[in-house]
């Protein structure tokens, strides 16, 4: 019987991304704390942005991923698909708890509170953070591949179709926003904080990237291990009807 | 009477190849090879677990055939389960009905929702001897034999052409038995196809035209035993 | 269609008609919810005051999730949901009817719940046709997202605890949206209700669609 041991997820690819994904964070950090100078208001609090942001981003990336994985099992039925939905919710949660808490932590200095319900972004990010949480909990309901999947992707696409009105009800809701607009695109930001900035967001695309495979692989390979066990356990059922 | 053997005047009604079917990740079906003809009587055989309910339920068009290929009165088993599930009846584990319902309004409602006539219900009770005074009583009154037959009722009221019958006789009392027995004639008298399941090894079916014998999932035994 | 979206809402509806379910169990549960939060508030008038709608609405949804859970286990306590699939009822149909009867079940629970709030919390209605149209397009959302959401946790065990995470998020729209136009309706903040009302017949839109288009999905592979 042919068998097939895997050691680890990694490849040259991936090497690749996990050196560069160091790399970038020790950059980050030295860029961070070091060379981007405390802003004149917020002074060292500014600092958070550099991981705040880039996590907010990558939240509504893998957001995306999902809700597009999730259409893409519906119509075509693939796999593939279902499994990059699954992995991206993971990492999307991680990133959405990321960017829940270094908001709130960089909200208490700045804002003096840690969470302020008149602010969009982030009544809308947590209603978001529990969509994610409830789309996981339904991948782990059990059951067939094809239910899970089905049951998940109609919970992906119900959030993609949601999301636009939860936030503008939020909006509506209260309209003093105290939420930055958005700090990449006002011109506030400069010199090394804006750079530091971009770093962040490469350095956090880059995570997202070799996070995303890893944890791709490691589901396309448990499914695997199941359509194995599905030959042996065809062997076995027809054993039992010959004892009969 | 002709043997399942002469294909060539049969029509095939049910024709599953390697059919292979999952539940969840159990492969409750490991490979069947079958094929009924109009108008025959099958008796399953086989112990608990065997996979006959299954069996049963992938005929008609409820579970997803994973491998191997099947076709149920000429329709796909991969593409057309809808309109397999319309011209089958399936009289399972579970009985369908609504504890807070009559047996008249359950019978009514299942037999709109099948497109079949509302008016056939009064006689397809009295058929399988639901004694009047139980007709308006909500089903969740019922003993367990009672509500087997009202779920049988269910059956003789779609009329389909192919009938599924897993444990028909369990949980009725001997007259109940009889009256299986008696229904399934009707049936194959109409030019249905009849499969009945049975885990009883004794268990015997005055009309079948052959018996078939489950095990792990495969057919082990299939004897035309018409005398 | 629809007579089978007729069949399977007036199914529903006898059977909850039979069972007095909503009636002898949800409603004085939902009463009860009032009064739990007026002890809880009652030492300060005005704020009793200032959070009527939000509690009237957070008792909806309390019940809400009471009417999905029962109106979900009709259909799959004794395999009536398998049964529908074989009788080949459109799932649409189904979808549509199931949510019709939770909608109907929850507007009879909001009025009487109406009247709780005017008689325990002292609220003046000042605009009847700004309520009526909340109430009924904030029920539609919650009904066929609840329906939607209801089958799909169908038949899984840990069902009971999974709706809520699912389900509870996704209304925050219909909470908020509500909400505020009660207020205006109730006359308790100066805001526009009706512009909240395009708000929630959007949401309520979008759900009926999805749900009665994923629906089939649903009874089919799960």
């Amino acid at each position: 019987m042919e068998s097939d041991i895997v050691e680890h997820t990694g490849s040259r690819t991936t090497r690749l991304l996990g050196a560069s994904v160091f790399v970038g964070l020790v950059a980050l950090v030295l860029l961070g704390f070091f060379v981007a100078p405390p802003d004149d208001d917020q002074l060292d609090a500014v600092r958070m942005i550099f991981i705040h942001v880039p996590s907010a981003i990558f939240t509504y990336v893998a957001f995306v991923t999902t809700a597009i994985g999730s259409v893409m099992w519906l119509l075509r039925r693939s796999i593939w698909w279902d499994t990059v939905a699954g992995a991206a919710a993971e990492i999307g949660v991680l990133f959405c708890g990321l960017t829940l808490f270094t908001g709130s932590v960089w909200g208490r200095p700045t804002w003096n509170t840690y969470w302020d319900w008149g602010d969009v972004r982030l009544v809308t990010t947590l209603i978001l953070f529990l969509m994610m949480i409830g789309y996981l909990s339904v991948r782990s309901l059990g059951g067939s591949v094809e239910a899970t999947a089905t049951r998940a992707a109609v919970v992906g696409v119900l959030g993609a179709a949601l999301l636009p009105i939860i936030n503008r009800s939020v909006e509506w809701w209260e309209n003093n926003t105290l939420h930055q607009k958005s700090s990449l695109t006002d011109g506030k930001l400069e010199g090394m904080t804006l750079f530091t900035l971009f770093v962040g967001i490469v350095v956090w695309g880059l995570f997202f990237a070799w996070s995303l495979i890893h944890r791709f692989r490691i589901s396309w390979l448990e499914r695997e291990l199941r359509t194995t066990d599905l030959d042996q356990a065809l062997r076995d059922r027809r054993a039992e009807g010959h004892r009969v | 009477m002709s043997a399942p053997a002469d294909s060539v005047t049969i029509v095939s009604i049910i024709r599953l190849r390697a059919a292979v079917a999952l539940i969840g990740r159990f492969p409750a079906l490991a490979g069947i090879d079958l094929e009924v003809g109009e108008g025959e009587v099958v008796l399953l055989q086989g112990p608990n677990g065997a996979g006959k309910s299954t069996l049963l339920r992938l005929c008609a068009g409820l579970v997803r055939l994973e491998s191997g290929e099947g076709e149920v009165l000429g329709h796909d088993l991969r593409t057309s389960r809808p309109a397999i599930r319309r011209s089958v009846g399936l009289l399972g584990h579970d009985t369908a009905l609504y504890d807070d319902l009559t047996v008249r309004e359950n019978l009514e409602f299942w037999a709109a929702a099948s497109r079949a006539d509302v008016a056939s219900v009064t006689p397809a009770m009295d058929r399988i001897g639901v004694a009047d005074r139980l007709h308006d009583v909500s089903v969740g009154l019922l003993s367990a034999g009672q509500r087997r037959r009202v779920a049988l009722a269910a059956v003789v009221v779609r009329r389909p052409q192919v009938w599924l019958l897993d444990e028909p006789h369990a949980g009725l009392d001997p007259d109940g038995r009889d009256l299986v027995d008696e229904l399934v004639g009707d049936a194959a008298r109409a030019g249905a196809t009849v499969l009945v399941a049975s885990h009883e090894v004794d268990r015997t079916l005055d009309l079948a035209t052959r018996r078939v014998v489950v095990a792990g999932g495969t057919i082990v035994k299939d004897v035309a035993d018409v005398e | 269609m629809w007579n089978d979206v007729w069949l399977v809402a007036g199914k529903d509806l006898r059977i909850e008609w039979r069972s007095r379910v909503t009636f002898s169990q949800v409603l004085p549960f939902a009463l009860l919810v009032l009064v739990l939060f007026g002890f809880a508030l009652d030492a300060n008038r005005p704020v009793l005051d200032a959070a009527t709608s939000g509690l009237f609405w957070i008792t909806v949804l309390f019940v809400a999730l009471t009417a999905v859970q029962r109106s979900t286990s009709l259909e799959t306590t004794d395999g009536a949901r398998r049964a529908l699939l074989l009788a080949g009822v459109e799932p649409a149909a189904v979808f549509l009817g199931k949510a019709l009867a939770v909608a109907v079940q929850l507007l009879f629970v909001e009025v009487v719940l109406v009247g709780g709030v005017i008689i325990l919390y002292n609220a003046a209605v000042e605009s009847f046709p700004l309520l009526v149209a909340t109430l009924l397009a904030a029920t539609i959302g919650i009904a066929a997202t609840g329906t939607l959401l209801g089958a799909l946790v169908a038949g899984v065990r840990a069902r009971e605890t999974v709706l809520p995470i699912l389900l509870l998020p996704v209304l925050a729209p219909v909470l908020i949206g509500a909400t505020r136009a009660f207020d205006d309706a109730l006359g308790t903040a100066a805001v526009d209700g009706w512009a909240w009302l395009g708000l929630l017949a959007g949401f309520g839109m979008i759900n009926v669609v999805l749900g009665a288009l994923a629906y089939g999905v649903l009874l089919e592979e799960t």
